[in-house]
């Protein structure tokens, strides 16, 4: 459920300087009024996401103004974290967009290639669908050296995926298997 | 009632969240800083670092201590800044930056090391409390985001309590003899309260720290400045100061990652 | 974990070994205050003193990979403590819940009469033929039992023959741990042995990464199963796991070894999804045993469903024709090594970095080389991305295509995460990403329906059924609603969402992507996106309506060992659940089934995901032994000192090129990697902020005073850490919290190094994995990261 639908209490008049505050069930804070001259500089967060670190699950609030995060701090109401956040939680504001070192283009290497060279959406996954089929039809094994039938590729491997969402870990580990590929390994191995 | 900030070194975890959760909310830019064999950095408190843990190894024990601004109701800092640009609003003791000379008074009367001069913005910087937060029924964001609730916010009254209490049971339950809370009386009463396991000076705090006036400054500095000198300083620091409000503002518009 | 992150404030006593909460779980430690403001302890067994040994009642150090031998001492000391003072035990748990009463093979021989080794080793393949590691069965099939644990061949006496050897003292001189605090941990963990005490073993890679890290693990189940505290509040075993979702995606089974859900990935031998199902599924003819995967079949069919839908009938086997067969073991290891051969040409890298993250890393990083493409889907220029460009490898000379896709981060996407506490979490789309970027679920979709449309096109490509009869209607973004529903499953003869895996089918009438998902998403809604902070029953802080967790939304698992033989709490101030009479209160129970005594014909044991029902402390499922047994890692400074059995007998040893061994003439110190709470893992998010970059800025190497001085080391210096298969060169952090150990009367040092640096990013470094071995556990092939042997110098 997103904040904003829960009647999370808005405050400050300026879309600039509004703060939301949270509700918790049963802990209504009640507010003070600011000493003089000191709006809220920005607002602590509207919508919920959990951390993507370590699996402790930990419930963080974003404010973002037209899709630019403003602050991320921990979730109050989350019952494993309470509000609170570590110095990676504490720091994923500057894992949003306007960190400069974040990719925000394909980038592509050819063979022998000393630079990368920025290409097209279509055109990186058009070349990567057609290697993955290049090199799964040319590898493909119907029968092992013992003759059963398995019918399997050992040419392409897939690693990684405890980054990903359930959603995304479902879509992968379908297409992979029916791709016939049994090298398929993630972060749980090491 | 006044609030005050409770840091039970006893709970500590040195995660250093509070470090970063008060960059986070205050848009400080992270300092670079090398590895000189310790995890404790940066080195220092600075203009852009207004909170950080101290680790200290003692054999059988590693101490961590976060280390702020004490919001002190004698503040040796507003009572030497020249331009009365340090004051308290409620408890919390506050630089207000457009009045900042950048004199640096505040930095070397401070008892506790806090308030630093930052070199982009010319001007004395330190913990602000929070105070948008506090005054808006938030925490402060190093007591919000501390994970085993080791910085608590509240009435300090409450807090008081309560670090009696954690002392008490520091000497009973867990062997620490020399448990004790700082902070309820020094410098006519603190708004950052300790419960600390050791005497304070094993963790880097004065056992009895003085309040510093604007004669006790004047003593301290006879002996490098002269009084001409100081009496000028203020005005070509005003000057100084307008011009790097400017080149902030270039800054700002230019932009960059914080 | 068995339990859960908010049940840690439950417990009695927490013992931190393999693990250290205070810098990789943070989070847990808001939980283990609250239990210390209670009166628990917290008790850390490190071989260097952290920031949880800090915070800890008792810090025991020990020696890296000797874990067995430490809980193997403790084990024996509750097991003389249960004789001398039985009261102080669970005693009926043990008889009733566990296999402790189990007749063994009269064949049956351990360690101490064989040597280090089990009955049945076969030297020359490094394996078992396990047939004595049996039961011995009645007339019905059923394992025959004496509830006075007195039998010489008994599980209990075997264990207790097993662990005489491990005294203090031996414990101690192998692991190091002084007598006096070793002694003292044993005491206040066995507290936790009364019925209504608990105590939970936090663990994590400390453990798992290992030669022998499934037997480590085995041994800290054991003791808690002596102890009674598998099931109850504040107890369980608890692996802290370390990526956001690493939980989900293990239940997702993105491993070789299993598909969706814990089912096993068919092998050659399965011709037949019959001949499969009849291998993997287990059988049991004791009717008080639930055994749980007796539904493997329905699990199967289900997920044959999700997959490929309508194309999945009866008489095509549901499509089981379509799934790939493993001929042998495609573990990290053997997949670096397949590729280092020659044998694998193409590599998809999905938010993982091998060549910071993989063991022998200089090894791994030559193997990319040998890839024709590699594709990498992150939110960074990753060292793997970047490989053809690192330190001392030109470009000219690497033929390997690479596609770098800029994926989103996690709140600029919507789906669900799992964590430690198998808690399934919905987020939310917060921000936009930067330019182009996008998630990694529209990424496999849009790469999906161009390799569709590809094989659509070609039909002499081989086995496209596979790829062309599989359900794959997303559109052109994929909805991750939709997704969770496939993942939860329908009835197909209704079109609703399952309600639960209790009424899957193996008739093909029913879909389920992940039985352990199944009622994750239901026609009430999108349940993992509640947040309804209701504490729950008895108020132990289970949450049962916020986010929902597998399986069923039990919140600890094997509940049903909660209670006495009459459904009765053995903790009345921590119950879990509790028989009313008339049904269970409380969590979700471990099957509906009324208590043992309440009704014997009835009832089901409560280790109902066990074949006969009863907690193992016997495991003859791994290949290593039935119990756990000391070895040295395979890099040791010392010989085993309890048999002439050096290592683990089971694990692979890899002989290929630059898999080197180091000994201890010429690498005499102990070393270990490990993490600290300012980064993450192999460093592509945090060494790329600047906040935690200010905080840790450089790699360093943690050693004691001791060998600092006599290397002539000094601290904030620079050093170099050597072993058989490479060099890091890092900034020498000299401390009092590295001891050298005394291990046999012999001086041991022993030096680590967190293995977060790499070559890109904002802060650069050696990667540790430059050190590590090629080789890993016998049971998991994870890695032994843990435990290697170095030299170190001066820079």
């Amino acid at each position: 459920m997103e904040l904003s639908r829960r009647g999370f209490l808005k405050l400050g008049a300026a879309a600039t300087a509004g703060i939301v505050i949270f509700e918790p069930l049963g802990l209504k804070r009640a507010l003070a009024a600011p000493p003089k001259g000191f709006s809220v500089s920005k607002r602590v967060g509207e919508k919920t996401t959990i951390c993507p670190y370590d699996a402790s699950g930990c419930g963080f609030v974003v404010a973002a103004d037209n899709g630019q995060v403003i602050n991320i701090e921990g979730d109050p109401d989350h019952p494993i974290n309470r509000g609170t956040a570590c110095s990676k939680g504490a720091s994923l504001r500057q894992l949003a967009a306007d960190n400069p070192r974040r990719l925000g283009k394909v980038l592509y290497r050819a063979p022998g290639g000393s630079e990368w060279q920025e290409k097209s959406w279509d055109w990186a996954l058009d070349q990567i669908a057609r290697k993955i089929k290049t090199t799964r039809d040319a590898s493909w094994r119907e029968r092992d050296d013992d003759g059963y039938v398995v019918n399997r590729t050992e040419a392409v491997a897939s690693v990684g995926g405890a980054s990903l969402d359930n959603e995304e870990c479902h879509l992968l580990v379908k297409m992979l298997r029916s791709l016939g590929l049994v090298y398929v390994e993630h972060q749980a191995r090491i | 009632m006044p609030k005050a900030r409770l840091i039970d070194t006893s709970k500590c975890t040195a995660c250093r969240g509070c470090q970063v959760a008060c960059k986070q909310w205050n848009e400080l830019p992270a300092e670079e800083t090398k590895q000189l064999g310790t995890y404790e950095n940066p080195p220092h408190l600075s203009g852009n670092t207004w909170i950080k843990v101290e680790f200290r190894e003692r054999p059988g024990e590693w101490l961590f201590r976060a280390h702020t601004c004490m919001h002190c109701v004698d503040a040796s800092c507003e009572k030497v800044c020249p331009t009365g640009a340090i004051s308290h609003q409620g408890e919390v003791v506050l630089i207000d930056q457009k009045q900042c000379i950048g004199c640096g008074y505040c930095v070397l009367a401070c008892p506790y090391n806090v308030p630093h001069r930052d070199e982009i913005t010319g001007t004395a910087r330190k913990c602000t409390f929070c105070i948008d937060r506090i005054g808006n029924g938030l925490e402060p964001a190093c007591a919000k985001t501390c994970p085993p609730g080791a910085i608590k916010f509240g009435e300090r009254a409450d807090l008081i309590a309560m670090a009696e209490q954690r002392v008490q049971t520091l000497i009973s339950d867990y062997g620490y003899p020399n448990a004790n809370v700082y902070g309820a009386d020094e410098l006519g009463g603190l708004h950052t309260i300790y419960v600390l396991t050791e005497r304070p000076s094993a963790l880097g705090l004065p056992e009895t720290p003085e309040v510093a006036t604007s004669t006790v400054l004047a003593q301290w500095l006879s002996g490098v400045v002269t009084a001409g000198v100081l009496a000028a300083l203020p005005f070509w620091l005003l000057f100084k100061r307008k011009k790097q409000i400017e080149a902030e503002q270039k800054s700002k518009v230019e932009g960059g990652v914080r | 974990m068995t339990n859960h992150w908010n049940d840690i404030a439950n417990s009695d006593c927490m013992l931190a070994i393999g693990s250290n909460p205070a810098e990789n779980h943070p989070a847990a430690f808001g939980h283990i205050t609250e239990a210390k403001e209670r009166g628990a302890k917290l008790i850390s067994v490190d071989p260097r003193f952290t920031r949880t040994s800090a915070k800890a009642d008792i810090y025991c150090p020990l020696r890296s990979g000797t874990d067995v031998a430490f809980i193997g001492g403790v084990i024996k000391y509750v097991l003389d403590d249960m004789e001398a003072n039985p009261t102080n035990y669970n005693m009926t748990y043990v008889t009733e819940y566990t296999n402790a009463p189990y007749l063994v093979d009269p064949d049956f021989r351990g360690p101490a009469d064989l040597d280090g080794l089990f009955s049945g080793y076969d030297a020359d393949n490094r394996s078992y033929d396990k047939s004595s590691w049996s039961y011995q069965l009645d007339e019905q099939g059923i394992p025959k039992r004496d509830m006075s644990l007195q039998d010489p061949n008994c599980v209990f006496q075997h264990l207790k023959k097993q662990y005489a050897r491990y005294t203090p003292e031996v414990a101690s001189s192998i692991t190091g741990a002084p007598v006096a605090t070793f002694l003292e941990v044993c005491q206040t963990f066995a507290a936790t042995g009364k019925a209504g005490k608990s105590g939970t073993i936090m663990y994590a890679m400390g453990a798992t990464q290992h030669t022998n890290g499934t037997q480590m693990i085995r041994s800290y189940a054991i003791l808690q199963l002596l102890l009674a505290n598998i099931g109850v509040a504040g107890g369980g075993i608890n692996a802290m796991r370390g990526e956001s979702n690493v939980q989900g995606s293990t239940d997702h089974c993105l491993l070789f070894h299993i598909l969706p859900g814990y089912l096993k990935t068919p092998i050659n031998k399965d011709e037949t999804l019959a001949q499969y199902l009849e291998r993997v599924t287990p059988k049991s003819n004791d009717p008080k045993s639930a055994n749980w995967w007796q539904n493997t079949p329905k699990y199967m069919v289900s997920l044959l469903k999700a997959w490929y839908g309508d194309s999945a009938t009866a008489s095509n086997e549901f499509g089981y024709g379509y799934l790939p067969k493993n001929s042998g073991n495609y573990s990290w290891i053997s997949l670096f090594e397949a590729m280092y051969d020659g044998v694998i040409k193409g590599l998809m890298c999905w938010g993982q970095n091998p060549a910071v993250c993989g063991p022998n890393v200089n090894k791994e990083r030559k193997a990319l080389e040998n890839l024709d493409w590699l594709v990498a889907v992150d939110l960074w220029e990753t060292e793997t991305a970047a490989f053809w460009k690192r330190p001392g490898a030109n470009p000219a000379d690497i033929n390997t295509e690479v596609f770098l896709l800029p994926a989103v981060a996690s709140f600029e996407k919507e789906g669900s995460v799992t964590n430690s506490g198998r808690w399934s979490q919905w987020r939310y789309k917060c921000a936009d990403p930067p330019g182009e970027a996008m998630p990694d679920l529209d990424i496999i979709n849009q790469l999906m329906v161009k390799i569709r449309e590809l094989y659509d096109g070609d039909a002499t490509a081989p086995h496209r059924d596979a790829i062309l009869n599989l359900t794959w209607d997303y559109g052109s973004h994929v909805d991750p609603h939709q997704v969770a529903k496939e993942i939860n499953g329908y009835d197909l003869t209704t079109g609703k969402l399952m309600a639960s895996f209790g009424k899957l089918k193996d008739d093909g009438t029913t879909s389920s992507g992940n039985w352990l998902y199944c009622a994750s998403y239901t026609e009430d809604g999108n349940m993992a996106a509640r947040r309804d902070l209701t504490p729950g029953p008895f108020n132990i802080g289970l949450y049962p309506k916020w986010a929902w967790c597998w399986p069923v939304n039990r919140r600890i698992i094997y509940n049903r060992a909660s209670v006495d033989l009459n459904g009765n709490p053995w903790d009345s101030e921590h119950p879990v659940i509790a028989w009313d009479g008339g049904g269970w209160i409380g969590d979700v129970p471990d099957g509906g089934w009324p208590p043992m005594a309440v009704d014997p014909e009835n009832t089901k044991y409560p280790f109902i995901m066990k074949a006969e029902g009863h907690a193992h402390v016997f495991g003859p499922g791994l290949v290593d032994g039935p119990f756990p047994e000391h070895y040295e890692p395979w890099e040791s400074p010392v010989e085993n000192m309890l048999s002439g059995t050096q290592n683990d007998p089971a694990f692979k040893i890899w002989a290929g090129p630059m898999d080197y061994k180091g000994t201890p003439d010429k690498y005499p110190i102990v070393c270990t990697t490990y993490r600290v709470v300012e980064h993450w893992q192999a460093g592509q998010m945090t060494r790329n902020m600047p906040w935690n970059v200010e905080l840790m800025p450089e790699m360093f190497v943690e050693l004691s005073e001791e060998l600092a001085a006599e290397k002539g080391i000094v601290n904030g210096g620079r050093l170099v850490v050597e072993t058989a298969r490479g060099q890091v060169e890092a900034v020498a952090m000299v401390t009092g919290r590295f001891k050298p150990f005394q291990i046999n009367g012999r001086k041991i040092h022993q030096v680590g190094m967190p293995w977060h640096w790499g070559y890109t990013g904002l802060s650069t470094g050696d990667s540790a994995n430059l050190l590590t071995p090629h080789v890993g556990d016998a049971n998991t092939m994870i890695p032994e990261f843990k435990a290697f042997l170095c030299d170190v110098k001066k820079a």
